[in-house]
């Protein structure tokens, strides 16, 4: 019966775990927008399909 | 494809000025521009997620030459290396997601930007670029060539980078964890006591939850003690201090219960206690964060301005502009400081400050103050004062603006709380010395026991959600609160203060009436065509006052700053514009904005711009004159008396010529004499008797323009709805009371547990989260209704 030291040992450090991922989350700023992320993932497949033009036209185009 | 507006800003397209472009239909060269831009880097999905998402842009030759400067530059910056640069941008114009998009793709656009990044509710973009191979200026010149300008002003100068603070969130997470956790462990405690494993683990599993609830005490509910021990110290006494003594007793006691044996202690109800209330906390807090509360003079003035010395125009930051300086105003530039105007005409455009949108004419020789937009051609002034001493900017050296103010009032959870606290510690002694009599562990547990029972959290989360709630309530209605205490302010204001101009008037249109020989349709089409080249406000309002008419040719066209127009059409001469100009008389009566026609040397009429008063202006404060005393103040002369007597109810006070330190000492007396008062206006001139009243309410035609410091900002299309906010406020408050009920019901309950000795952690566990439900759920359910049956 001693095995429910390990589990709870093991259920604790997964615990901890998710608690340090939230803590590195809300550093890295992730909460403060909460909004702009949820529109960007869908733009991702139009990036690829324009990719191949090349920049010459923009300078151009600046001056 | 096919749409009558313009494919590029949405906007209708008068079809003279319709071009025609890769089958597309614009409205002005400046919109196809840009869609040639995108066209050309194949940014045209651009269009795609949203239908006409885009804006014209505005010309802005030389407008930032000021970047050039490289002590500007680098206070802009968030952060610079050899190659990269950081800098963070507010752009306005961000609404919808191909802003995001093209915001995001800036570096397909300029070689050099490497990554750009918005955050849409904050309405910036923060890009990063090489600065080696572009330059700050030639970004914010790209981004204004797309319609998309950003908007600095001193305030960035000056602030930095902006610092979130997280530490509401982390406390959140520390509680959640410890809480969760806890609950787990000490499920099996409910159930069994005396069974064989359990009672074999049994000091495991205690040990264990209590080094899970030590970070949610000393961490997550430090905020409590902190605030507590801050009232005691002023002698105030607050909601936090019950709070505070509830968590210590209930933790102290719970240590002793695992230490002695007696049982599993109350660990599960404690860390729930500070879970819950840690998120009342964050409930409350709903930042609208396109929105700034805190902005004086600095959100208006630009950075930079235009010096000329010795003939040569060089770029200063207007902190060292220097009296007797010579500065260059440029089109639609502010004039940061007081001077006086050495160009022969100029027309200044002082909405900023007074709300007016008419622009004023000014002589060669007359003093302009700070805060007036120039229109037009480009001014030169001399300086008299400098930025601080301005007389606009004086105003911001009063008191009012320099005391940070800490808390006006108290809450009425505070109060409440001041008759609470008492007797909730004379219950707990009365139960400990009827005990003591007859056993001294239960008197120690009784005692603990009152203290952990009452502790205040229904009492305590009871404002945070119905506060958050109406807060939401109505930003969803266009009326955004700087915080939830506005709203217990707002049921207690027994004056509303209003400024006139732009408050109970809109700049946005104008009444207009003609006065003098009847016009023909043909010389309204010449009128019309005339007034179409014209940028001059009064210009645009009356064109669009006019009916349609058809294009005819202009031969000669000449605009006079501070005159009028002179144009010819259709072999007719026609002069527009001030009496002086036209009939070459000055006008008896001042009193009035007016425009004089005259066509083929004959003098024809007037059309009068009469201030256009808001809809359902009188409605409103028939309804509020019989709740409030409403007086209001103007900067104007009396010349609108007569017509506001009308319109207003009898006992309205009418103040006239008030100067910005007027407005604000009137709202001191009145405040003196013991009204609560709430100041609504909308301009700078204002931003005094804002910050002095209890609540200063800015109205904004548009939210994403800038407003004065205040405690909220009324969007101006809700105007009328502001007695529904006010009864909306109130109502807030019986809700928080009938749940103050509610929540000593429980209490109630609890106590009757508590001094008959029988308070079980299984029983505490039960009556904590059902009265957190139960109350959550009350004041969420009331406040909604509340919200949709008020009319």
């Amino acid at each position: 019966m001693s095995v429910i030291y390990l589990l709870i040992s093991i259920s604790i450090i997964v615990a901890v775990c998710f608690f340090v991922a939230f803590i590195w989350a809300v550093k890295n700023g992730q909460y403060d927008d909460d909004y702009t992320p949820s529109v960007r993932m869908l733009f991702d497949d139009e990036l690829k399909k324009v990719k191949p033009k090349s920049k010459r036209i923009t300078k151009e185009k600046q001056i | 494809m096919d749409t009558p507006n313009c494919f590029h800003c949405g906007l209708d397209i008068v079809k003279e000025d319709e071009i025609i472009f890769d089958e597309k239909k614009f409205c002005c060269s400046g919109c196809k521009t840009v869609y040639e831009i995108f066209a050309l880097n194949d940014m045209t999905c651009y269009y795609d997620f949203e239908n006409s998402p885009g804006a014209t842009p505005q010309d802005i030759k030389g407008k930032y030459d000021f970047l050039e400067n490289e002590s500007i530059v680098s206070k802009l910056l968030e952060f610079k290396e050899d190659t990269t640069a950081i800098v963070s941008l507010n752009i306005p114009h961000i609404h919808c997601s191909s802003c995001i998009w093209i915001l995001e793709n800036l570096q397909r656009l300029q070689e050099g930007i490497i990554s750009s990044q918005v955050n849409f509710p904050e309405k910036t973009v923060r890009v990063t670029f090489n600065p080696t191979k572009t330059n700050l200026k030639a970004i914010v010149n790209l981004l204004s060539s797309i319609g998309y300008e950003p908007y600095i002003s001193l305030e960035n100068y000056e602030s930095g980078k902006i610092n979130h603070d997280r530490s509401l969130t982390y406390r959140l997470g520390v509680a959640f964890f410890s809480f969760g956790n806890i609950m787990l462990l000490s499920f099996p405690e409910y159930f069994e006591v005396g069974e064989y494993w359990l009672e074999h683990y049994k000091g495991f599993f205690r040990w264990l939850i209590f080094a899970l609830s030590l970070p949610s005490f000393f961490y997550s509910a430090n905020i409590y003690y902190v605030s507590a021990y801050k009232s005691i110290k002023s002698g105030m006494l607050n909601i936090d201090i019950p709070i505070a003594l509830g968590i210590i007793i209930f933790f102290i006691r719970s240590t002793f219960d695992i230490v002695m044996d007696y049982g599993s202690g109350f660990f599960d109800s404690l860390t729930g206690l500070i879970f819950f209330m840690l998120l009342g906390k964050m409930f409350q807090i709903k930042t609208y964060s396109f929105l700034s509360f805190e902005r004086d003079f600095k959100s208006y003035f630009p950075i930079a301005i235009t010096r000329i010395k010795d003939t040569v125009e060089e770029s200063i930051p207007i902190y060292d502009i220097q009296k007797g300086d010579r500065l260059l105003i440029r089109n639609q530039e502010l004039i940061p400081v007081d001077g006086i105007l050495i160009t022969e005409k100029a027309a200044i455009d002082y909405s900023f400050v007074t709300g007016e949108a008419i622009p004023i004419t000014k002589k060669s020789g007359d003093k302009v103050f700070a805060g007036g937009k120039q229109i037009g051609k480009a001014i030169e002034m001399d300086v008299l004062h400098t930025v601080s001493q301005s007389y606009l900017t004086q105003l911001w050296s009063n008191d009012v603006f320099q005391k940070k103010v800490e808390q006006k009032h108290k809450t009425i959870t505070d109060k409440v709380s001041r008759y609470f606290t008492p007797i909730l510690l004379i219950i707990s002694f009365l139960g400990f010395g009827y005990w003591i009599f007859i056993d001294l562990n239960t008197a120690f547990n009784v005692f603990t026991a009152v203290l952990i029972v009452a502790c205040p959290c229904a009492l305590a989360l009871t404002a945070p959600f119905t506060f958050g709630n109406v807060l939401r309530i109505l930003g969803k209605k266009k009326f955004y609160l700087k915080n939830a205490l506005v709203i217990e302010q707002l049921a207690k204001v027994t004056t509303i203060v209003f400024d006139k101009t732009g408050t109970i008037t809109t700049n946005k249109k104008s009444n207009i009436t003609y006065e003098g020989k009847s016009l023909s349709t043909i010389q309204l089409g010449i009128l019309k065509n005339s007034l179409q080249a014209s940028n001059h406000p009064l210009s645009r309002m009356l064109y669009d006052f006019l009916p349609d008419a058809k294009k005819m040719k202009i031969s000669h066209f000449n605009e006079i700053t501070g005159k009028g127009i002179e144009a010819n059409i259709d072999n007719h001469k026609i002069q527009v514009g001030s009496s002086n100009f036209v009939k070459k008389t000055e006008e008896t009566s001042i009193q009035q904005t007016t425009v004089h026609i005259k066509i083929d040397e004959e003098y024809y009429g007037k059309f009068i711009f009469n201030n256009e008063y808001r809809k359902g202006l009188s409605e409103l404060f028939n309804h509020l004159s019989s709740n409030y005393q409403i007086k209001v103040l103007s900067g104007d002369n009396e010349g609108e008396r007569p017509i506001l007597e009308k319109l207003l109810p009898k006992n309205t006070e009418l103040v006239f010529n008030q100067k910005p330190e007027q407005k604000l000492e009137f709202i001191k007396k009145l405040q003196e004499k013991g009204e609560n008062v709430m100041m609504v206006g909308d301009g700078l001139n204002d931003a005094g008797a804002l910050a002095q009243s209890n609540i200063g309410i800015s109205i904004s035609e548009n939210v994403n323009v800038f407003s004065p410091a205040c405690d909220a900002i009324l969007d101006a299309s809700q105007f009328q709805k502001l007695n529904y906010f006010l009864k909306l406020s109130k109502k807030a408050i019986t809700t928080i009371k009938m749940s103050f009920g509610l929540s000593i019901l429980y209490n109630i309950i609890g106590l009757t547990y508590a001094l008959t000795g029988n308070l079980l952690p299984l029983v505490a566990a039960i009556i904590m989260p059902l009265s957190t439900i139960t109350i959550v759920s009350f004041v969420t359910i009331m406040s909604n209704f509340y919200s949709k049956n008020l009319k």
